[in-house]
């Protein structure tokens, strides 16, 4: 009636202001007042730039032998100093971050893939089926994650290993294991966010549109699920970190000639009293990782819950 | 109430089996063979090891030697270690107590920083005070426990000489100074621990206040004149802990992760160290049994949780 007059320039005033907000740039809007998310986000890029190109300016070698600079202290010839043979702690670094670093971003993308797909069974499944897969999430958020995870390393390592190469062989272990005991959380937040989006009304549209039951959930129901797994990736991240690192803190992670940050303290742990410098500088890179993802996570937690006012 | 702890209780049983289902697939799946060292050792003849072979059902089908095991494991026959000569069950009974103490404690430590913190950041949100926790409890829970105890022992032990280094069980006084020497090798792993887990702790209790303070029930407290401390005290903290009984039940596997790490550290004669060791030496059985022991104290830990909270919280019928 007389509302049905102004009804198309509201819809283009509305299309054009959409057109300024996209969801992205909402996001990025919001992320960016979490100061802390910001900085974090700063000193995480520097350092993952310093560890993909830092080896193409860093040319010192990692396994070069020097016992005339054994145990040194920070110098403008080995900024990090060096380690009880010698060799040259920035460059042991700058390779072990690349390791860290792949590992978590691997480790994650399997409990992520994992997760979501155990989760969507459970949340689209009305029987007997979504009961048994959330039984089996609940088994192994309750399992002791390091004990198994030393335990399947040293049960499997050796045969891998054969297979895949000494380095190989236990990053797929030590990835396919840390990603196989960190799908839980996920798993239950994509269930419980299934559970409400199916009986959603846009859902009920689409299927009522004839859609058939694999297109509602990857067109209509995954991508309004996915803010929670992205901020429940972010935080995998950084936790598998501290689980490569702590395996290799253990002596158990990769062969003892690989530098992974871990293994480097591992290394130094009996030398704390005449080499701190060992220890201090791959500690405060694996916390620097640490802290600044599980800060990012944080903003986007602000910035991906769209019901948060900012 | 009692009727409940029995459901919970069988509740349990099934996880239990599902632990040691998991436990044991990956044994069987495993290459290799527990009597490999036997298998290299001239001074065995091969008929003995095929006849050790029948005797322990190493021929039979995969779901027969899981009911084997299964069966061994419940009678208390554990195996027998093959580094320390000893019981297996022995072994991990002595190497117990002193782990369950240093985890004890450092719970009890967090508890005392997380409550208190939580409680005030929560009743001040966005504060100073809230943003400054807040921020150190993100850096608590990023620094990994190996990092802090390197750290800890850098500062305490080497630099100010005030802590010893090494835990060591056989300290060599009597009386209270025993209790001293005790204590002062416990207090740099007991903090290590405390620390990281009074980190996620405090904001547990942060958000679990936060949900309970905007109640109708906590306005109605204050309208009736009381005072803010007694408002707090008695009315949010009692309500909002129930939550945090579950959070804690739920971190237990991230504890006896820290746990381990921290016994290798301070070499603190625990299961923990117990299994790194038997892992660096082969040793099957100990292993086994201390993943297992560490599974059954999870699942043990999450069932006094729920019991807890049922007793906590009368709006949990006990059905």
């Amino acid at each position: 009636m007389a509302g049905s007059t102004p009804a198309s320039p509201t819809v283009d005033a509305g299309a054009a202001s959409a057109a300024r907000y996209s969801p992205g740039l909402e996001a990025w809007r919001r992320f960016r007042k979490h100061k802390l998310a910001v900085v974090s986000a700063g000193i995480l890029l520097v350092m993952i730039l310093a560890i993909l190109l830092g080896p193409f300016f860093w040319r010192v070698p990692i396994n070069e032998i020097d016992f005339s600079a054994r145990l040194a202290g920070p110098s403008w010839k080995h900024p990090f100093g060096t380690d009880d043979l010698g060799q040259d702690i920035l460059a042991r670094m700058l390779y072990g971050g690349r390791i860290s670093l792949a590992v978590g971003l691997a480790a994650m993308l399997v409990a992520i893939v994992v997760g979501t797909i155990i989760g969507a069974i459970a949340g689209m499944s009305r029987g007997w089926l979504g009961m048994a897969l959330m039984w089996l999430t609940d088994l192994f958020l309750s399992l002791p994650q390091l004990p198994l995870l030393l335990l399947v390393i040293y049960l499997f390592r050796d045969s891998l290993k054969a297979v895949f190469g000494p380095e190989g062989g236990v990053f797929i272990l030590i990835v396919l294991v840390i990603g196989g005991l960190r799908w839980m959380p996920v798993a239950r937040l994509v269930r419980a966010q299934f559970l409400s989006l199916r009986e959603k009304e846009f859902v009920e549209a689409a299927r009522a549109l004839g859609a058939s039951r694999r297109r509602q959930v990857v067109r209509h129901i995954l991508p309004n699920a996915l803010g929670p797994v992205i901020i429940a990736g972010t935080i995998d991240v950084a936790a598998a970190i501290l689980a490569e690192s702590t395996l290799s803190f253990l002596g158990l992670g990769f062969p003892p000639d690989i530098p992974t940050w871990g293994r480097l303290l591992f290394d130094s742990k009996d030398y704390l009293d005449i080499a701190a410098h060992w220890a201090l500088f791959p500690g405060m890179a694996i916390f620097l990782a640490v802290v600044t993802i599980n800060f990012i996570g944080d903003g986007l937690r602000d910035a991906l819950d769209a019901r948060r006012v900012l | 109430m009692g009727n409940y702890i029995i459901r919970r209780l069988l509740i349990a049983v099934p996880s239990l089996l599902g632990i040691s289902v998991v436990l044991f697939c990956v044994l069987a799946l495993a290459p290799g063979d527990p009597f490999e060292e036997l298998a290299t050792n001239p001074n065995v003849p091969a008929e003995v090891r095929m006849a050790l072979r029948q005797k322990f059902g190493l021929d039979d089908p995969v779901f027969v030697r899981y009911f084997h095991w299964l069966g061994a494991m419940a009678q208390g026959d554990w195996g027998f270690s093959f580094v320390s000569r000893i019981d297996v069950d022995k072994l991990i009974l002595q190497r117990l107590p002193v782990t369950l103490f240093v985890i004890g404690s450092s719970q009890i430590l967090a508890l005392l920083i997380a409550i208190p913190v939580g409680v005030y950041a929560a009743t001040r949100p966005y504060s100073i005070f809230d943003q400054i926790a807040n921020t150190l409890a993100f850096i608590g829970f990023s620094l990994p426990t190996f990092f802090t105890g390197l750290l800890f022992i850098l500062l305490f032990s080497i630099k100010l000489d005030w802590l010893p280094m090494v835990y060591r069980s056989d300290v060599a006084a009597t009386g209270w100074k025993w209790y001293w020497e005790h204590l002062r090798q416990a207090i740099m792993p007991i903090c290590v621990l405390g620390f990281f887990q009074a980190a996620s702790m405090t904001r547990y209790v942060r958000s679990a206040v936060l949900d309970v303070i905007r109640l109708d029930y906590v306005t109605t407290a204050r309208a009736k004149g009381l005072g803010e401390k007694k408002v707090i005290v008695k009315h949010v903290v009692r309500n909002a802990l129930i939550p945090v009984v579950t959070l804690v039940a739920l971190q237990m596997p991230a504890i006896f992760g820290g746990a381990i790490v921290t016994e290798q550290i301070f070499r603190i004669p625990g299961i923990g160290s117990l299994l790194i060791s038997s892992i660096l030496a082969n040793d099957t059985p100990v292993i086994m049994a201390v993943t297992f022991v560490f599974a059954c104290l999870v699942v043990f830990f999450n069932l006094i949780a729920d019991v807890l909270y049922g007793w906590l919280d009368p709006r949990i019928t006990y059905r």
